[in-house]
């Protein structure tokens, strides 16, 4: 954007001045402001007491497991939610659309109640959890009980994304790729991928961001031990619980500041390629 | 269309009761486990409020984690009246938003408390590891089931109880912390919440023994099954005060001190202090406590004013940051 951001470009379509007040003043009023008044709490604070509640070395281990468990979860729904969204797309079968209704759930459902779902089926004596917990396999109460929650409430955001992409795709370009001699491996990798990898990036962006901040389900089936299976929104309520907003913000804007850098890469990243690709 | 337009009139019906009528209405914001002991005091308050005055009264009910109740009611929630969990999250209000005078709890009899509770153990029946004592908590191959005193006021009962029968048997604060970091070290699970940590216990299977109220615990065998759990009394535990209070700020603005004072002086009559004493809570009338001996055994209880200094004190030392409990936690980095 070599203007500025405001500059208009020449438009046939009116009212650009219209819109773009009524998008600052909404995004103002539903993010930024709210956001802000995260920074300005976190303002009182010196220096050294935004360290001492930000970076102290629970925070930091909490840190790690959100980010890490939201990155894991955000790549299993990759792979799971292509393959949910190829069925949708590609199939005709009876109960698709019961299927396709399955998928929003995670949506509606509130997390409270899928993380108690849950930890009822993981738990040592759950319906999964007692077929696994003889094999040393245990999942609620551990980092991976957390991963598990990430990754279901995070999935529908993967099909949606792709799937209007993969259906707009059509089967006349594998159809294409076929009659030129491609394999199917070939395919999937050089057509089909590329064409659809926008919308599966910006789908496990938005499921990522999504489980990094999500505390309902989560705080169920993690088992919150200090150190091991922490998540940083539950030191923010241990914060809170101390009546000590300035520290509950000072790790809420640690995170927000490390969801934007990431996102913001993630989004260069979809600007870069595209021009790799139009070029 | 039609689902709006139920909508739309459920509405309308919500606003004409809160508008129209001149019955007086009063909210009581309160903490977790107390949902079933106010579903009964509250008619049973209405009623006698009827008799008196003639005056129609309904009491809504706010129900939460006691810390976040205390944090509504500071953020502007208009709670006539609180009864949280612990001392400390009333102080707050009235140190943070100055709803009410910082003497708040000398207003009513025995520290604002009308009923108590003390903290108990619940074990599978027939008691399989043998569970007798804080000590016992401490073992090898015990798996202990307590909430997180970071984010729950029932947790902080827990652990100043075992703390205090650490330092009454073992002598010092440091032997003291010594302990309960033995016990915290058989705890796989940190519930966020008191009722959170029951289910584990009780329908996970989690866990060996659950650390927890006495109202809990009681609740737990009423409701799940007396022939599943016991209850064990330790030799020694702590007194839990979860105190009342009228909220002035609040009830000046909205016109209903002498119906909130009322309420709150009710919760010490005899029919109220019946309602507590079957739900569960230590009842202060010694005629009602009597009554009800066989279900709640005497026994040493640590009193956090006495033994501890002070709710606003022994939270500084044990609960804020870098405190006890966290230090307990440090060596696992």
């Amino acid at each position: 954007m070599p203007k500025g951001v405001l500059q208009r470009r020449r438009s046939i379509i009116p009212g650009f001045g219209l819109t773009m007040g009524i998008t600052i003043f909404a995004l103002s009023v539903i993010v930024l402001i709210p956001l802000s008044a995260v920074f300005v709490t976190t303002a009182g604070m010196s220096f050294d007491e935004f360290v001492a509640a930000a970076l102290s070395k629970r925070a930091l281990s909490a840190y790690r497991l959100s980010f890490g468990a939201a990155a894991v979860a955000a790549a299993v729904n990759a792979v799971f939610g292509l393959l949910t969204a190829w069925v949708l797309v590609r199939y005709e079968f009876t109960g698709k659309r019961v299927v396709s209704a399955l998928v929003d759930l995670p949506f509606a459902l509130p997390t409270a109640v899928a993380g108690i779902a849950l930890t009822a089926l993981y738990a040592p004596n759950g319906w999964i959890g007692r077929w696994l917990a003889p094999l040393g396999v245990d999942i609620a109460f551990t980092p991976r009980g957390v991963v598990v929650a990430l990754i279901f409430v995070g999935l529908p955001f993967v099909v949606r994304t792709v799937e209007p992409v993969l259906a707009d795709l059509g089967a006349d370009v594998e159809e294409a790729a076929a009659t030129l001699g491609a394999s199917r491996r070939q395919t999937f990798v050089r057509v089909i991928l590329p064409a659809i990898a926008p919308a599966l990036v910006t789908g496990c962006a938005l499921a990522f961001a999504r489980a990094v901040g999500e505390y309902g389900s989560v705080i169920f089936i993690a088992g919150n031990m200090p150190f091991r299976s922490e998540i940083a929104p539950l030191l923010i309520v241990v914060q809170l619980e101390q009546f000590n907003t300035a520290g509950a913000t000072a790790i809420a804007a640690t995170m927000l500041v490390i969801s934007f850098a990431l996102l913001f890469a993630i989004n260069l990243l979809q600007v870069w390629q595209r021009r790799l690709r139009s070029a | 269309m039609r689902r709006i337009a139920f909508l739309v009139a459920g509405l309308g019906l919500l606003m004409s009761n809160g508008v129209g009528a001149a019955t007086l209405s009063l909210l009581n914001a309160s903490y977790d486990p107390t949902r079933e002991l106010y579903r009964e005091i509250n008619p049973a308050f209405a009623q006698a409020w009827k008799a008196r005055t003639g005056d129609d009264v309904t009491i809504n009910q706010s129900h939460g984690g006691s810390g976040k109740q205390a944090r509504s009611v500071i953020d502007g929630l208009e709670a006539d009246v609180v009864t949280l969990a612990l001392a400390y999250d009333i102080d707050n209000i009235a140190r943070r938003a100055k709803l009410l005078p910082a003497n708040w709890q000398t207003r009513l009899p025995a520290n604002a408390t009308p009923y108590y509770s003390t903290v108990v153990f619940l074990v599978r029946k027939g008691n399989p590891k043998a569970i007798r004592d804080w000590d016992d908590l401490a073992r090898k191959g015990v798996k202990v089931i307590t909430p997180n005193p970071k984010t729950s006021g029932g947790a902080r009962w827990n652990f100043l109880a075992a703390w205090g029968y650490g330092q009454k048997t073992y002598g010092s604060p440091a032997a003291a912390e010594a302990f309960v970091k033995r016990v915290f070290a058989n705890v796989p699970v940190l519930d966020s919440g008191a009722r959170g940590a029951t289910v584990n216990f009780a329908e996970r299977g989690l866990g060996d023994v659950l650390v927890t109220w006495e109202n809990e615990a009681l609740l737990a065998t009423r409701e799940l099954g007396a022939d599943r759990f016991e209850i064990i009394m330790p030799s020694v535990s702590i007194r839990a005060e979860p105190p009342v209070a009228l909220v002035d700020k609040v009830v000046d603005k909205r016109g209903t001190r002498a119906v909130a004072e009322a309420y709150l002086q009710f919760l010490y009559s005899a029919p109220a202090q019946e309602i507590a004493a079957a739900k569960g809570y230590r009842p202060r009338d010694p005629a009602v406590l009597a009554r009800y001996r066989a279900r709640f055994p005497r026994v040493p209880l640590f009193e956090i004013d006495r033994n501890f200094g002070g709710w606003t004190k022994a939270h500084k030392l044990f609960f804020s940051d870098g405190g006890v409990f966290d230090r307990i936690y440090a060596g696992d980095e």
